[in-house]
């Protein structure tokens, strides 16, 4: 097992743990984004849905104790290679520009990322860890959105979620070796255009709901 | 007719590794337009000299962009503003008159500063000794085209084989990361036949004195295939990657 934990222990081990785990959170987020859609069908559907979620029982604890382990891989990878880089250059320049390499999200990607951290704990507080015998998922949701701050919270977050997906996609399939002479221009593609239905799908939730359209 | 410029130099002077380094302005003036960055120095040195001050000391060696031994960070961007090229190549005309430049050596905790601008690249050198060669112990050279390599791959190899070795990727990277220096000192070899047999164990002991050396870990900014004077790819760094992945879970190698 020595071999296992030395290869993952590598730089490029980690970065592989936080590209599969990205990977993940990024199918999470879809499943996720489908399964709000049904807020635009109304009460009904949207408490139909989580009922019918929930009828999965035993499952969605396992699917909840995977994404708790992927989310504690992912958080604690990052902090650990974010502690690494930062360590890596004890004196920094006095000039700093760059070449035109960087994007705003890989700028940004340790500091979108312990925003989304605080975020979800926030998200789970909100909606999940809530007394749900008393009244439905559906009124949960609406009563939150009335409240202009949370509605501008979740506008905000959905924003910074957006940046954090548009360098980490594209990034996560370089790290894993799939660059590829074809495809790559096409990932690159695919990482703004999925932060965008991201931003556009999850950030117009609150609004549709804050307003009552 | 030549023209020329004066400009003002913010150096770092650092008088070992272990001292504590500042920055000192100097003038250079009536400087040719001509000139290469390295030659303005040399015209500072020269008055610093004819002063009774110490010069600033720089690394330089073939001044044909080949060898890869300068290189100093100028204005926050390795080897200047001007791409696909090393800092003995950039010429004061892309300056202009009255302009402040400041320089900086290549930092990372990597690359310990001898004095002032020069810097130790040695753990270049040691990520190479870990396997970036092939190991021909017995028999005569094998005749030439002994073995077919179809030319586009040949020239992705020599495409990796550019890289001299300057550390412009670990300087300009915000991480201070080696990836792609070792991302191409590994996939030259692992393009070509002749490099496959030790494939799995060079990747595996590259990468592994890459990460002993204190270097820090790609995020995948970019920063490096953009100021590299060579203009290797990150691509080199998927292969290496690849490489890296495929030795770790699927050789025999430990």
């Amino acid at each position: 097992m020595n071999w296992f934990i030395n290869s993952l222990g590598s730089s490029i081990g980690k970065k592989l743990m936080m590209a599969i785990t990205g990977l993940s959170f990024c199918g999470f987020l879809m499943a996720h984004l489908a399964g709000n859609l049904t807020l635009y069908g109304g009460r009904d559907a949207f408490n139909a849905y989580a009922e019918h979620l929930h009828s999965l029982g035993i499952l969605l604890n396992f699917a909840e104790i995977g994404l708790l382990s992927l989310a504690l891989i992912h958080i604690l990878t990052g902090l650990y290679l974010f502690w690494q880089n930062f360590r890596s250059r004890p004196v920094r320049y006095a000039v700093n520009k760059s070449a035109g390499g960087r994007t705003i999200g890989s700028v940004t990607m340790p500091y979108t990322g312990v925003f989304l951290i605080c975020f979800v704990v926030f998200h789970l507080l909100n909606f999940h860890f809530v007394d749900k015998t008393q009244t439905t998922i559906y009124d949960i949701v609406d009563t939150a959105f009335s409240n202009l701050p949370y509605t501008l919270i979740y506008i905000l977050a959905m924003v910074i979620v957006a940046i954090h997906v548009s360098h980490g996609l594209w990034s996560a399939f370089q790290t894993i070796g799939a660059n590829h002479l074809k495809y790559m221009p096409f990932v690159q593609v695919a990482s703004i255009v999925l932060a965008l239905v991201f931003a556009i799908g999850f950030g117009f939730l609150p609004i549709y709901i804050a307003f009552n359209l | 007719m030549t023209q020329t410029i004066n400009v003002t130099l913010k150096i770092w002077r650092q008088n070992g590794p272990k001292e504590k380094g500042r920055f000192e302005t100097f003038n250079a003036e009536n400087i040719s337009t001509d000139m290469s960055f390295l030659e303005m120095l040399d015209v500072v040195n020269e008055q610093l000299t004819r002063n009774g001050k110490i010069p600033i000391a720089f690394d330089h060696d073939c001044r044909e962009g080949i060898c890869g031994t300068c290189g100093a960070v100028i204005n926050g961007r390795p080897h200047g503003p001007e791409k696909a090229t090393t800092l003995c190549q950039l010429h004061m005309r892309k300056f202009k008159n009255g302009d402040t430049i400041a320089i900086e050596p290549f930092r990372a905790m990597a690359f310990r500063v001898i004095r002032d601008l020069v810097i130790d690249r040695s753990p270049l050198d040691e990520i190479i000794q870990a396997g970036g060669y092939i190991s021909a112990n017995t028999g005569g050279a094998p005749d030439a085209n002994a073995i077919p390599i179809p030319q586009q791959t040949a020239e992705t190899a020599m495409d990796a084989a550019a890289c001299i070795g300057c550390g412009a990727c670990v300087a300009s990277c915000p991480n201070a990361s080696a990836m792609l220096f070792t991302g191409a000192k590994i996939s030259q070899l692992a393009l070509l036949p002749q490099g496959r047999p030790e494939a799995a164990e060079r990747a595996i002991s590259m990468v592994r004195r890459m990460d002993r050396l204190g270097f820090g870990n790609c995020s995948n900014e970019r920063e490096c295939e953009a100021e590299c004077p060579k203009e290797i790819s990150i691509t080199h760094i998927a292969r290496m990657n690849r490489e890296f992945l495929k030795a770790s879970f699927f050789s025999s190698v430990k």
